[in-house]
This record gives structure tokens, sequence and C-alpha cells, in this order.
């Protein structure tokens, strides 16, 4: 760098085209473009290209398909058994699930919260679930339920639960427990992680304070422990609501849906009908459906949290 | 080395102005210090002369070329910050070396620049080391070593101090000085310290909401300060500020002038320019310019508030025409709280202040020099 | 005294009923993990009048070496590590580059930005794939590496983004501002100076995309129809649906599958918390 030391003002001669303004204005696009580049052309385009389908007759095995139907699948939905009974199954796994998963959960996050020998081996072993990859956790499982290979039916025979041991994935009244107890396993990881982040970052004066003024545990529970993990654990509860209920791998992997549809949920019935049927078209409707009931949800909630604070202030 | 001149530089954010129109020449090996309370802007006038912020109008140049335009790179300038932005994954050899092999400078050449350096910072224990294992104030040290090394056109601090105990502040103070000296680098230095900024500048410029509201040598702007807001900012103890109303008084045929305060006593200043009766005025007094009178003839009841023994000198802190005052005395003063004192005002070096424009009136007898900007 | 001892018992009451629940859920987590070790190191002869025991009277590594010599599972095996290997290293380059300019610049239309990546984080993944088969279909990126890599990154960029976004976020500027001022743009400060210090950040994206690539199922059934093509879950699942008796290979196989998953977990354990509570949450 020589900056010649002449005597005036000039302005020193640009490099290139690019000022160091224009070229400060375009930089931040420049490291962002690669993401979004991908972000439209993989998700947003064929988001777009998916709801057009709905309006379709897209069937793969079927060279004359592609017209524009209308309404058509819709009216088709609305009468279809086996879409309604998955709108069911899908409110029963996602709530079942999720249950579970957060009340195990904070259980769990509340025990790590401790200081206690061994505490970080704990905690390695039993977020070790979250890591396994969800298609194994779903096979393991349905080996679990097995009664060849596994031995839960085996157990529950002997503590009087089953006459005999059998396959509860094979029966229809039963069946969506073994999914859900899957699901429990690989997802109270996660709530006790979010929730011990959360623990972790209320201030300890606050214990330190609260119990030089009097209060037993359970009083500092509610009183401090509670309001610092309800905002986590409402954006939590939230999200995870709209990830399980998307969520078809386990029910994909354990039971395909079955016996007779008793586990298809909304999100396993549209893999269904796109891989196995080829039918583009139809499960482009269905998740169409399913689109706006999740963009429903999420606004109530948004609207009933905003309700609650107002009415809180 | 390189002078600096800011001509008519602005910076807003959106809607937000931080920066009205600076004009600023700072000559070859000059050692400035912008001095202002935090949000004044003189943070955001520095990086601007970094190339850190985008200047939104108006010319920076250095050794009289037109730097908007140029990235930090190619500025050939050297900024110490007050976190030290030391890179914590280089030893202190390859912190102070960076600069100059990115510009591909010798390896021997880089070899001697960096002992030479190290060995007048006192570094060359430590080149090794990493910034962890570093204290404060040798953090602070390889920061300045990092700038000295490149021989920069020149140099840029940012509150460089302001992280460092009391008393390391008031050493390196004294060394950032002797090096100066040694270096002869034009240097710019933000702090919002004010005893930095007297003890440290060649000239210090004083900045309020992103307007400079005075240039000039330390002494010049402690002893005549251009306004209120330079007053009341530049010297610890604070100047004391009464208000009152302007009146001539005519003594043995001398003009004379007196500002009559809320109580209704009157006191005497040199005529200032510019004012006139009953106009509302600010009388600012340092601490050190009024004193401790023993005759009450002489002097205005001042009910005593508190006693501060500072060692060298005490404070006194009173209460006169129902305002707080501060007076500095050598003296060892043990006067009862709540008991009365009588004071007097140094007639030479107070000020009288327009109350509505906070300007400085300058008595008549001196000369119209009109501080710059 | 008596109060002394009081406490001491309440106390004693209250860790031992602590250790027992976190016992029990160790055990919750462990048991499935054990019985399938267990399943893939028994011989096949007693497998079914051994079937409850907690581990077989004799042990065996059959299972393994037939997964591993007469099938194609190192072949889907060596398919799933170029997938999510790649997926991993592209989706942290993309990722960082775009993190670190939500972390440091402002600009118009990040907001909008940073919406739709969060959205894309809760809408169903499952809508796309009729939509996505038919755009990849008339490139030939069905039934290929490539297009399994290129679907999967998408997936991941976003989540990836944030998680680096929180690493550059502790991260000083004035870091990078000394580094332009001693002769760095700025893109060979983000390089020399930033980067470096984010090498935790970006072991723990790795991680995470790995192991997200690995696991995923849905599109990989969709798009990969051939053997050649396919990835270990997909070959793991028509090995199931194909020899639904053997049931001590698939175990071994399934050992395997879980194997790089596990080591990637012990790398981005320490960082779970930090990156959870740091990124938007997702599983």
């Amino acid at each position: 760098m020589t900056l010649a030391t002449h005597a005036g003002k000039r302005p020193v001669e640009r490099r290139g085209v690019f000022s160091k303004k224009l070229s400060g204005i375009i930089e931040p696009y420049l490291y962002v473009s690669p993401a979004l580049v991908l972000i439209l052309a993989v998700m947003l385009m064929p988001l777009v290209l998916g709801l057009s389908y709905a309006f379709r007759d897209i069937r793969i095995l079927n060279p004359f398909s592609g017209g524009f139907v209308g309404t058509a699948h819709f009216e088709t939905l609305m009468s279809d058994q086996a879409f309604l009974g998955a709108l069911i199954n899908t409110a029963w796994w996602t709530f079942g699930s999720l249950f579970f998963q957060f009340g195990l959960g904070l259980i769990l996050a509340l025990l790590l919260n401790r200081d206690f020998v061994g505490r970080r081996l704990i905690q390695a072993l039993v977020f070790l679930p979250w890591a396994v990859p969800t298609f194994l956790s779903g096979l393991n499982w349905a080996w679990m339920f097995n009664p060849v290979v596994g031995p839960l039916p085996h157990w529950l025979t002997s503590l009087g639960l089953m006459a005999e041991p059998f396959n509860i994935l094979s029966d229809p009244d039963l069946a969506m427990w073994g999914p859900i107890i899957a699901n429990i396993w690989f997802g109270i990881p996660f709530f006790a992680i979010t929730m011990l982040a959360a623990l972790q970052s209320i201030p300890k004066e606050l214990y330190e304070a609260a119990s030089i003024d009097g209060a037993t545990t359970r009083q500092q529970f509610i009183s401090i422990t509670l309001p610092f993990l309800a905002p986590t654990i409402a954006i939590t509860l939230m999200l995870r609501t709209i990830w399980i209920a998307n969520f078809a791998d386990l029910i994909v992997v354990m039971t395909k849906g079955g016996p007779a549809d008793s586990t298809q949920i909304v999100a396993s019935y549209i893999f269904t009908q796109a891989f196995r049927r080829l039918d583009f078209g139809y499960a482009s409707a269905i998740a169409a459906v399913l689109l706006v009931l999740l963009l429903a949800y999420a606004l109530a909630v948004i609207g009933l949290r905003r309700a609650m604070t107002h009415a809180d202030n | 080395m390189a002078s600096i001149e800011i001509a008519n530089a602005r910076k807003s954010y959106g809607a937000v102005d931080v920066l009205h129109g600076i004009n600023l020449n700072i000559s070859d090996g000059e050692f400035i210090v912008l001095v202002g309370p935090s949000g004044c802007g003189k943070s955001t006038l520095l990086r601007m002369i970094a190339g850190l912020e985008d200047i939104t109008s108006g010319d920076i140049s250095i050794a009289g070329d037109v730097i908007n335009d140029l990235q930090p790179k190619d500025r050939d300038i050297a900024m110490v910050f007050q976190s030290y932005a030391l890179y914590p994954h280089m030893s202190v050899a390859e912190n102070m070396s960076y600069a100059l092999k990115l510009r591909k400078t010798a390896k021997d050449k880089i070899a001697d620049a960096i002992g030479n350096v190290a060995d007048i910072l006192g570094l060359s224990a430590l080149l090794e080391r990493r910034p962890k294992a570093l204290s404060g104030g040798q953090r602070q040290r390889v920061a300045m070593g990092r700038a000295i090394v490149r021989k920069p056109q020149a140099f840029l601090f940012d509150e460089p101090l302001s992280n460092l105990d009391a008393r390391l502040r008031e050493q390196m103070r004294t060394e950032i000085r002797k090096l100066h000296h040694r270096l002869g680098a034009t240097s710019v230095y933000v702090t919002h310290d004010q005893i930095e900024a007297m003890t440290m500048a060649d000239r210090i410029v004083a900045m309020h909401d992103g307007i400079i509201q005075q240039v000039g040598s330390p002494v010049e702007i402690y002893d005549r300060p251009a306004n209120i807001f330079v007053a009341s900012f530049i010297g610890s103890p604070a100047m004391n500020f009464l208000e009152g109303a302007y009146e001539t008084t005519a003594d043995n045929g001398d003009q004379g002038a007196g500002i009559r305060l809320s109580d209704g006593s009157l006191v005497p200043v040199l005529p200032a320019q510019g004012a006139s009766t009953n106009q509302p005025v600010t009388l600012g007094a340092r601490p050190e310019h009024i004193t401790i009178v023993q005759d009450a003839a002489n002097g205005l009841p001042a009910r005593v508030d508190l006693i501060e023994p500072m060692g060298l000198s005490t404070l006194v802190h009173a209460t006169l025409a129902g305002k707080p005052i501060k007076i500095f005395t050598m003296d060892r003063p043990d006067y009862a709280v709540d008991s009365f004192i009588h004071v007097a005002f140094d007639m030479e070096k107070v000020h009288v202040f327009d109350s509505s424009s906070e300007l400085r009136l300058p008595p008549l007898t001196e000369p119209h020099t009109g501080h710059s900007d | 005294m008596t109060l002394t001892g009081h406490t001491t018992t309440r106390k004693m009451l209250y860790w031992g009923s602590h250790y027992l629940m976190i016992a029990a859920f160790v055990l919750f987590a462990l048991f499935p993990l054990y019985w399938l070790l267990k399943v893939s190191v028994t011989p096949n002869d007693i497998l079914y009048t051994e079937g409850v025991r907690m581990w077989p009277s004799r042990t065996t590594w059959e299972n393994y070496t037939f997964v591993l010599t007469q099938s194609n599972f190192p072949h889907y095996f060596m398919n799933s590590v170029i997938v999510a290997g790649t997926t991993a290293a592209v989706t942290t380059v993309i990722a960082a580059l775009t993190g670190y300019a939500f972390s440091r610049f402002a600009f118009r239309g990040k907001v909008i930005i940073v919406a739709l990546m969060l959205i894309t984080q809760m809408f169903p993944l499952v809508m796309l794939i009729a939509p996505i088969f038919k755009i990849l279909a008339p490139l030939g990126l069905t039934d290929s590496l490539t297009g399994l890599i290129i679907v999967y990154t998408a997936f991941n960029v976003p989540f990836a983004t944030f998680l680096m976004q929180s690493f550059f976020d502790g991260i000083p500027k004035d870091l990078e501002e000394a580094a332009m001022i001693d002769g760095n743009t700025r893109f060979e400060a983000f390089r020399a100076i930033i980067l470096p210090l984010t090498l935790p950040g970006v072991a723990a994206t790795l991680g995470f995309v790995f192991t997200a690539a690995w696991s995923e199922l849905l599109f990989a059934l969709m798009l990969v129809s051939s053997e050649s093509a396919s990835t270990f879950p997909v070959g793991l699942l028509s090995f199931v649906s194909k020899f639904s008796v053997d049931f001590g290979q698939m175990m071994a196989a399934g050992v395997l599958a879980l194997i790089p998953a596990c080591l990637f977990f012990l790398l981005i354990q320490r960082y779970l918390v930090q990156g959870l509570t740091a990124g938007a949450v997702k599983g």
C-alpha cells in the first residue's frame, strides 16, 4: 500500500467496478445467496408446486394424467374414511407422545439440574436415544414388541397384563402404543435438553434469596422455576406439536400405518399415497389440508398466548 | 505519518443523525483526543476514519487523499480497541506480525520489527504466549505493539484504557504519551475520561450530540470553555454553576459587573462581552476559584453539607443561594456540618455563560481569539 | 442433634429416590440398545430358546461377518457415508456463510429471510415428497446420491444456519475489525480469524447435520429405487421386508448403523445444551 503524499485532495483511484459503499451493500447478499437459492429451489418452489398438484390429476404410472381436476381431490377427501381416521389418529399420536415426552423430559431435566457424582456420564447416556437414527429406533422397538425376539410381550405376560405373548403392533386396538412408546423413548432427551438449558439459565441468586426469605423447595419451584421455564415450555410445546404431527418415520417403519389403518396418521398417509400408490395429486391435496390445519393450530396457539399475556397486563 | 482532514462529515443511520457535519484538521504528528459522554459520536467518527463505518456524506482524507471509498485495509492506519481484539488463537508474536505477514514483509524484517517493539513495550518474555495467558495490562501492551509494528500513517485509539484498573491506567497514560513523543505518529484517541483527555492531548476535541463543541489545547479548554457543556464535562471535581441575572455596576468610576443570584446576593465578575443588564446568565466557577474567607463582609454565606478529605486537598460541599457548590481548599478545614462559612469568588477566573444559548460570554479584557468551530 | 439426624435422613431419602429415578431413566434409555446388541451376537440356533435371557449362553460374530461379507450392507454403508458426509460438509459451509451474515450484517430483507428459514423449520417436509420427485426426475437426480445430497442440504441449512449464527454471536466483532485494519478483506478476516475460533461450532454443526442425513428415511425411500444408490436406512428396511426371519443379521446391521451416529453424538454431546438453546428448536 503506497499512498503518495501529494499535496491537495484527490480521490484515490477506484479499484474495480465497485466502490466501497456499493460492495458493502452487496456483500451480505453474497454470503446469504447459496442458502437462499437452495431453500427457494428445494423447499419453496416444491411447496408452491405441491399446492398446485392438489388441484391436478398427477399419477406417475398414468401417462395421460396431469389434467386440472379442480377441487375433486378435496371432495374425495371429505368422504375418505382412511383420511378421517388418520386425522383422529394424528391427534392421538401427537398428544399421546407429547404428554409423556414432555412430562418425563421435564422430570429428567430437574434430576440432571442437581450436582451429583457421574452427572456428565449419566447425561450422555440418557441423551443417547436422541442420536439413534429414527429408522433404527423404529425397527428396534418393533423387534422389542415382537414375541419372537423381543422381551416385552413375555414380561407383560409374566406381569399378568397379557394372556399370552403377542405382538401389540398387530392388534388394531393397541398398535398405536408401539410407535408412541418408541417416540417417547426417542423424544425424552429433546425435552430434557431444552428444559435443562432453560433451568441452567435461571440465576442461582434467585434461589439463594428465596431460601433466605424462607421459601421451601416446593415454593421455590412454583415461584421461581416454573415462571422461568414457562416461555421455553410454551414455545417448545408448540413447535414440538407440529413436529410430531409431521413425524411419520416411526410409523412407516413400525406398522406402515396398519393394521387396518389403525396407526395411519396424516403424514404417513401422504407418504403412502405418494410412495406406494404414486398418486401425487391426491397426496398433495392431503398435504394442503395438513398445512392449513397446522397453520390454524399455530395461529390459534399464538392468539391464545397473546390473549393470555394481555389478560395478565 | 500524515495529516488527517475531515470535511463536513456526516453519519446517519436511516433517519437518525449521529454526526452533524464534522470539520476537523489534524496535523501531522499531532495527538488528538476526542472526548465526550457516551453516545456523542466520538467512536463513530473514529470508526469512520478507520473505514469500519461508511461516511454518509462529506470527505475524510489522510495525507491529502480522500479515503472515503477505501477499505480499512487500504487506509494504512492502525487501531487499538477497547477490548484489545487480540486474536485468541495466535501467540503474542503472531498477533503483532499478522499485519506485516499480510503485506508479505520478509521474515527477517518481521522478526526485527517485533523484537524492537517488544523491547520498547517490555513484551520480549511473552512473545510465545497466547493472549489468554496474559494479564489485562499485558494484553493492552500487545494491542499497542500490534499497532506500532506496522508503522502506519496514523494511530487510532478507541478507549484503549477503560478496561484497566485505575493505577494501571495512569501508568499507561504516561507510556502512551512517551511513545507518542518517540514515534511522533499522528494519533486520534477516543475517550470518555476527561482526565485522559487533559493529560494526553495536544488538542482536545470536545463532542456532544454529534457536534464538535470546542477544539483546543487542554489548558485552553480548561481555562476558556466555549460553553456550559465543555465547562461541566472537563475538570474534576466539576465546575459549579449558579444561575442569576447580569448587572453592571459603577464602582469608584470603574465600570464593573456582577451576577445577582436568586437569594439577592451579588457576585462581582469581569464585564462580559455582549452581556446586558438583567440578562439571565449562569455563573461558572471551578471549585478552586472559590475561597473560604474569614471576614463575613467579604463573602457570601454558605451552609456546610459535607467535608470530603482528598489527601492533598479537601473538598467542601456547601449550599449557596439554594444550590449545592463544591469548594476546593489546600487547608484542612474542620467545619461542623450545617455550620455557616463565607465564600468569595475569584473574579478574574469565574465564567459568565448566557443561560439560553449556554455559550460563554468572555470578559471584555480577553482578546477575541474565537474558538474554532 | 436430633434435628441434624432428621435432616440427614431426609437428605438420604431424597438422594436415594433421586438416584433411583435416574437409574430408571438410564435403564429405559439403554435397554433397547442393549437388546439390539444382545440379539446381534446370539447364535441363530439358540435365539428362540433363549429369547428372554439377559445374555445368551454362547455368543458369535457370525451375524456380523455375514452382514459385512455376504450382504450389500457395506455398499449401503458407503452410500450413507458419502451422502451424510457430503451433506454435512456442504451444509456447514453454506450455514457458516449465512450464519455469519445473520450475525454481522444488517441488510435489507434480512428479517424476511430469517422468517422464511424459521418457517421451513415448521412445515411438514413430507408435503414436498411428490413435487421434489417431479422436479428431480427430469434432471436425472432421482435414484442418485447427488439428488439426495441436494435435498438433505436444503433441509438442514436453516437449522445449521441458526446454530452457526449462535456461535458467531459469541465472537466479538472487534476481532474481524482488527483484522480488516491489519490488512484483510472482510471475507479473509472471516476465514482466517473468525472461522478458526468457531471450530467447536463447526464440529457441532457437522455432527448435527451428519446425524440428520444419516437417519433420513422417507425421502431416501421415495427418491432411490435401485440397490446401487440405496442408503443404509433404505437397505436395512428392504432387508427387513425381504428376510424378516434373520433377526441376528438385521440387528447386526442395526448396530453397524448405530456406530457413526454414536460417534458423532459423542463429538457433539458437549454442545447439545448450548446448541439447542441458542439455535432454533428442532429435533
